[in-house]
């Protein structure tokens, strides 16, 4: 049984509109659609799909979207995917930002952000902390992350500078370092 | 010319993203407002706090409210900054879609092989550092007013203190958080 354009396009819809909170906030949302309601693939390919999205660059839920897709439908069903997944949010953040220019001057809105701002320095801060135990840093290599932020944070180098950096030292190092682990 | 920048610059950072949209934000931090400075300070950390709110991936949103703001900051009209918007979220997510679609299914079969995985882990753990820059560059004058004992900067730290604990010890949902210190701001600020 073939997938059909439009149910790509209506799971990925419902993914991307009913999820707040980012790409990671989508997988329940995404297995209940693609491996329960359609079948579309068993629960083990799943978690690969997922594992794959994280690994590779760019928007994870996006990855997931064209990664489902392409394998359902090739190339169309991708876009399908893709297209249904971002359409909702792009039109969301549009009206905001269009609305934002209008009210930006506002007194009660102006107020509004200058509550938002603190709260989403830690918004941004707390990940820091969450995504240092998931990468596993440890007392012998936690001067990567510190040495890539203090190089961008106080020496302005660009973030770009520092990934390809990291993908540089880490194929080297894998280099010199034995297979045996 | 705006155009052809904003696109060229949002495929370089969909490519070079790596571990989800916080490692975006500090990308589009670094390019967009340091860089280019199509934004400045306050309107990218009141656009973290829009994306954050509304529906779907954070790295997609970053990125229409951007290539938007960087058109209309131009001097171009709010249909260029459509355009523009759609542009950015375009470009961002080519890269990687390309390469998830032709590379996808022998990386699934590689994904395990020792090399890529040291790979894989350096990687992650300058992210940590991009993301952390990225918190350090926002906790500037924008966010919390003038340093001292003056009302904006007292309310502001508060309002640090309480979101972090939610959200560190507590896990409280990123929306209640942004939802409660946006209320906390209008009573704070008004009286």
């Amino acid at each position: 049984m073939t997938a059909k354009y439009c149910d790509i396009f209506w799971s990925f819809l419902k993914v991307g509109a009913f999820t707040i909170g980012g790409g990671y906030a989508m997988i329940p949302l995404m297995q209940r659609e693609l491996v329960e309601r359609h079948k579309w693939m068993g629960e083990e390919e799943f978690m690969d799909e997922v594992a794959l999205s994280q690994a590779m660059p760019g928007v994870f839920a996006v990855n997931m979207a064209a990664m489902t897709g392409y394998r359902l439908r090739g190339v169309w069903g991708a876009a399908a995917a893709i297209v249904g997944n971002v359409l909702v949010p792009i039109v969301f953040i549009l009206l905001l930002a269009m609305f934002f220019r209008t009210f930006r001057e506002n007194a009660v809105v102006e107020r509004i952000f200058l509550g938002l701002r603190p709260a989403v320095v830690a918004l941004i801060a707390v990940p820091v902390f969450t995504m240092a135990r998931s990468a596993k840093v440890t007392w012998s290599n936690v001067w990567i992350p510190v040495a890539s932020a203090l190089l961008i944070w106080l020496l302005g180098v660009s973030p770009i500078i520092i990934v390809l950096a990291a993908a540089l030292g880490g194929y080297l190092y894998s280099l010199l370092k034995p297979h045996n682990s | 010319m705006i155009f052809l920048q904003l696109f060229y610059t949002f495929l370089i950072i969909g490519a070079f993203t790596f571990g989800g949209g916080y490692s975006m934000i500090a990308l589009i931090q670094g390019e967009v407002v340091g860089h280019w400075g199509w934004m400045t300070a306050e309107e990218f950390t009141d656009l973290l706090a829009v994306s954050q709110m509304t529906p779907g991936p954070v790295g997609i949103n970053t990125a229409t409210y951007a290539g938007y703001t960087a058109v209309v900051n131009a001097g171009y009209p709010q249909w260029a900054g459509v355009c523009g918007s759609l542009l950015a979220s375009f470009a961002v997510i080519i890269i990687p879609v390309a390469l998830v679609m032709l590379v996808g299914g022998w990386l699934l079969k590689h994904k395990d092989e020792p090399r890529m995985a040291v790979v894989m882990k350096v990687i992650r753990l300058a992210v940590v550092g991009l993301v952390a820059a990225a918190a350090l560059g926002l906790m500037g004058v924008e966010s919390f007013g003038v340093a001292g004992l003056n009302k904006r900067f007292v309310v502001s730290v508060l309002i640090f203190a309480a979101a972090f604990v939610a959200l560190w010890r507590y896990k409280v949902s990123p929306i209640y958080i942004i939802l409660a210190s946006g209320i906390a701001g209008l009573v704070a600020f008004s009286v």
